[in-house]
């Protein structure tokens, strides 16, 4: 026998009477390891502020203000802290959360999740508390009010709003020789502009003065330019309407007049929207419908449109000519905080959103984005400190009479991407017939809107 | 206890942790999907039975047909596609050449891109105007106009939108796949080196060239593993999900890119109804289900096993 032999079966002798152990054993193992980690991840209540969690879709400097404001606000008392925690794709997470039990005390969606999420108990109702911190309408321009106000009840409340303008590229409009001061005020207006800054290269288009699919995020909204409506407010879709149907016909004179396949070449060839590639950071297009966050993005990728001078404008956008009622529309949109279903700290929660609410906490918040506030308040400070030359347009236009938003109904997901489908439809086919189009949207989703408002009957929420 | 029940019951408690974990996060999802596919169920409320009206619904829906469509045309394309590509990779892989493994590598790395990576960046390789597959092929094509053009032939080809056209758009998604056969290559590669040498030996003596030693030695020696990753590539196919989720938001353009489980996710996490996107999960289990059978049963001719 070799010496490694032999030590192996010594050793093998000396543990024979452990080998009856190894099962309990391994099994001690396994309980002691949940045990710790269990006690690791839960740590030990001690005297000290409450935690609460706050989940945030926010990542950059938007994230970046928001924890500016939790900071604040954790300095500011110390009984409770908030948790700031940044989570992507929010709204399925919150959702699925909700239903596992276990949601946070805070979630930030966006304005037009509330209806779909209030429809199907993700998010409670706010109003006791709204009563208790005199939050009301009057403290808000109405329509973020309105955004969170759903089915009778407050849902939710804002954090920062958006509302949209014309961005014009001047430079592009004064090598196109036209007066780069002088901004369309209707859409006929804006359409000969656009005719006159397009231009090709090589067969392909090489600048665009406007592109009804540029940037895209508003292919569902046309139609509120033109006076349409996407829903009566009580049982019927009006996907199909004359207006609607006037202003895809609009849309759809963009591919006429420039061919399908040269605009969506074009198209293709963008970059990512927050790059300098971006169609109109880069100088591709001259007039485009954007946000009040596109400031931030002109700093950042195209300060040659900032310095030596100013050399973009924000203006409201064109109305057609023979609807001057029209003049100033504008889509408003906003970020909201709601109390999942299933908090832990309900009270708590609503303390800290009170003090967002709050104007200090909201400007602090504004500002840190870059946008205007959703108040009805704004200190004259704001807005001589907000970088943005245009702020007061921005939060002008959602005051006036022609602010939009999406339909407020708990199918808006899914009739959002039929109309998207029909955009497409009518902007690579120019020769389809769009009212066809629009009245097979019509025929899609009444149906199933009928059947989506009886099943809320059925299960009570509705008389 | 007699010493066999003793080592039964040692067995199943080895095996307890799968067995808690399989029941807990499979084989209930499971149950529980076939219960909700007849229910109205949004996963905040309670289930609510309904019977079969998912179904019925689900057959009057001409995006669910549209997006059923849409897959099996690529699944058409994309597996031949592949499985070619696979094959004839790992035909040439396995030579014998010299520094043969870094060959190998270098054709497998591509699999393990992460699938959004992926996605991105042949966003760039697609790209319209800015694109290297249209940098290469538009010169290519004007060449060939100014050709056809000396021979009085009026031509204006021009590189595809690839990803802007409905024509296009699955094409450069089948083209995509190709990328991503490095796993399929290697099962074939490993296949191919059971082939038993002999047997190539003897051909050689018959007097077989290259082609009849292929036709007749390798495919029916390799025949279990083609079989193998027709069904993979079957399931793999029918399922496809990550890459055209992040380039073609809605399955734009004109639904051409919007694909079945594209649909069933957004059923299920973006219209929050779960119970439709149940019913559409056990359909598209059927259809694997019938698909797989009707390979084996197709194969069953077909299919040489060495060991039987």
């Amino acid at each position: 026998m070799r010496w490694s032999d032999f030590r192996l079966q010594q050793f093998r002798e000396f543990i024979r009477p452990l080998r009856e152990f190894t099962l309990p054993l391994l099994a001690l193992v396994v309980v002691v390891t949940i045990w710790y980690s269990e006690r690791l991840s839960t740590p030990p209540v001690e005297p000290g502020p409450l935690h609460i969690t706050y989940w945030e879709k926010w990542t950059g400097f938007e994230g970046d203000a928001m924890r500016a404001v939790v900071d604040a606000y954790n300095k500011k008392q110390n009984r409770i802290h908030v948790d700031l925690l940044t989570v992507s794709n929010i709204e399925n997470k919150t959702l699925l959360a909700a239903a596992g039990g276990n949601p946070p005390d805070i979630a930030g969606l966006y304005g037009p999740n509330v209806a779909q999420y209030a429809d199907d108990s993700a998010i409670i109702p706010l109003d006791d508390y709204c009563k208790k911190y005199q939050l009301g309408p009057e403290h808000y321009i109405p329509v973020y009010w309105e955004m969170g106000y759903y089915n009778h009840h407050v849902f939710a409340l804002p954090t920062t709003p958006a509302s949209t303008a014309l961005h014009i590229d001047k430079a592009m409009l004064r090598d196109a020789h036209l007066d780069p001061d002088k901004a369309p005020q209707t859409l006929e207006e804006m359409d000969a502009m656009a005719a006159k800054i397009t231009t090709h290269k090589n067969g392909q288009l090489d600048k665009a003065g406007f592109m009804p699919a540029e940037p895209g995020w508003w292919n569902w909204g046309w139609g509120y330019v033109f006076g349409g409506r996407l829903w009566d407010d009580k049982d019927t879709l009006t996907a199909n309407s004359d207006e609607n149907v006037r202003a895809y016909k609009w849309v759809q004179s963009y591919s006429k007049n420039y061919g399908a396949t040269a605009l969506s070449s074009f198209k293709s060839g963008f970059g990512n929207f927050s790059s300098p590639q971006n169609a109109f950071l880069s100088g591709k297009v001259a007039m485009e419908l954007q946000g009040v966050w596109m400031y931030n993005f002109i700093d950042q990728y195209a300060p040659n449109l900032e310095k030596p001078v100013l050399d973009w404008a924000a203006v409201p956008f064109p109305y057609p000519a023979d609807r001057p009622d029209l003049a100033d529309m504008t889509f408003a949109d906003e970020d909201i905080l709601v109390i999942p279903r299933g908090a832990k700290h309900p009270d708590e929660a609503f303390e800290f959103i009170a003090y967002v609410e709050s104007q200090e906490g909201m400007e602090l918040l504004c500002m840190g984005q870059k946008k205007h506030s959703p108040l009805a308040q704004v200190s004259d400070d704001f807005y001589k400190k907000h970088p943005n030359p245009y702020i007061k347009l921005f939060a002008e236009l959602p005051r006036g009479k022609n602010v939009r938003t999406p339909p407020k109904i708990g199918i808006w997901p899914e009739y959002q991407a039929e109309l998207n489908n029909a955009f497409e439809e009518i902007t690579l086919n120019p020769d389809r017939d769009v009212k066809a189009v629009l009245q097979h949207v019509q025929d899609r989703m009444q149906p199933k809107f009928d059947a989506y408002r009886e099943i809320r009957r059925l299960r009570g929420d509705t008389p | 206890m007699t010493a066999r029940r003793k080592e039964a019951w040692t067995a199943l408690l080895f095996v307890s942790p799968w067995i808690v974990g399989f029941s807990t996060f499979l084989l209930y999802p499971l149950l529980a999907s076939v219960y909700y596919s007849f229910c109205d169920y949004s996963v905040l409320h309670s289930p609510v039975w309904v019977g079969t009206a998912n179904y019925t619904t689900l057959y009057h829906d001409e995006v669910f047909w549209k997006t059923l469509g849409n897959t099996l045309i690529y699944t058409l394309m994309a597996l031949p596609m592949s499985m070619i590509v696979a094959l004839s990779l790992a035909m040439m892989l396995n030579a014998k050449v010299r520094g043969m493994t870094i060959y190998r590598t270098i054709f497998f790395v591509p699999s393990l891109v992460p699938a959004a990576s992926l996605a991105i960046l042949w966003l760039w390789i697609f790209n319209g105007q800015q694109g290297v597959v249209n940098g290469v092929l538009q010169p290519l094509l004007d060449a060939t106009n100014g050709l056809l053009h000396l021979l009085h032939i009026p031509a204006a080809l021009s590189a595809p939108q690839w990803l802007s056209s409905p024509v296009w758009s699955k094409p450069a998604l089948v083209l995509m796949g190709v990328w991503g056969s490095g796993n399929a290559m290697l099962i074939y590669l490993a296949g191919l080196q059971d082939v038993p040498q002999a047997l190539y030996e003897a051909a050689d003596l018959d007097g077989a060239g290259w082609w009849a030693k292929t036709w007749h030695v390798t495919l029916p020696m390799l025949s279990p593993v083609i079989l193998f990753n027709l069904i993979m590539g079957i399931i793999g196919t029918l399922q496809v999900f990550t890459v055209p989720y992040i380039m073609f938001p809605g399955g734009s353009p004109e639904r051409s890119t919007y694909f079945y489980t594209m649909y069933l996710y957004d059923n299920a996490f973006v219209y929050l109804k779960m119970g439709y996107a149940c019913a559409m999960g056990w359909i598209m289990f059927l259809i694997i289900l019938v698909l797989t059978l009707v390979a084996l049963r197709m194969s069953e001719r077909r299919v040489y096993y060495g060991g039987s």
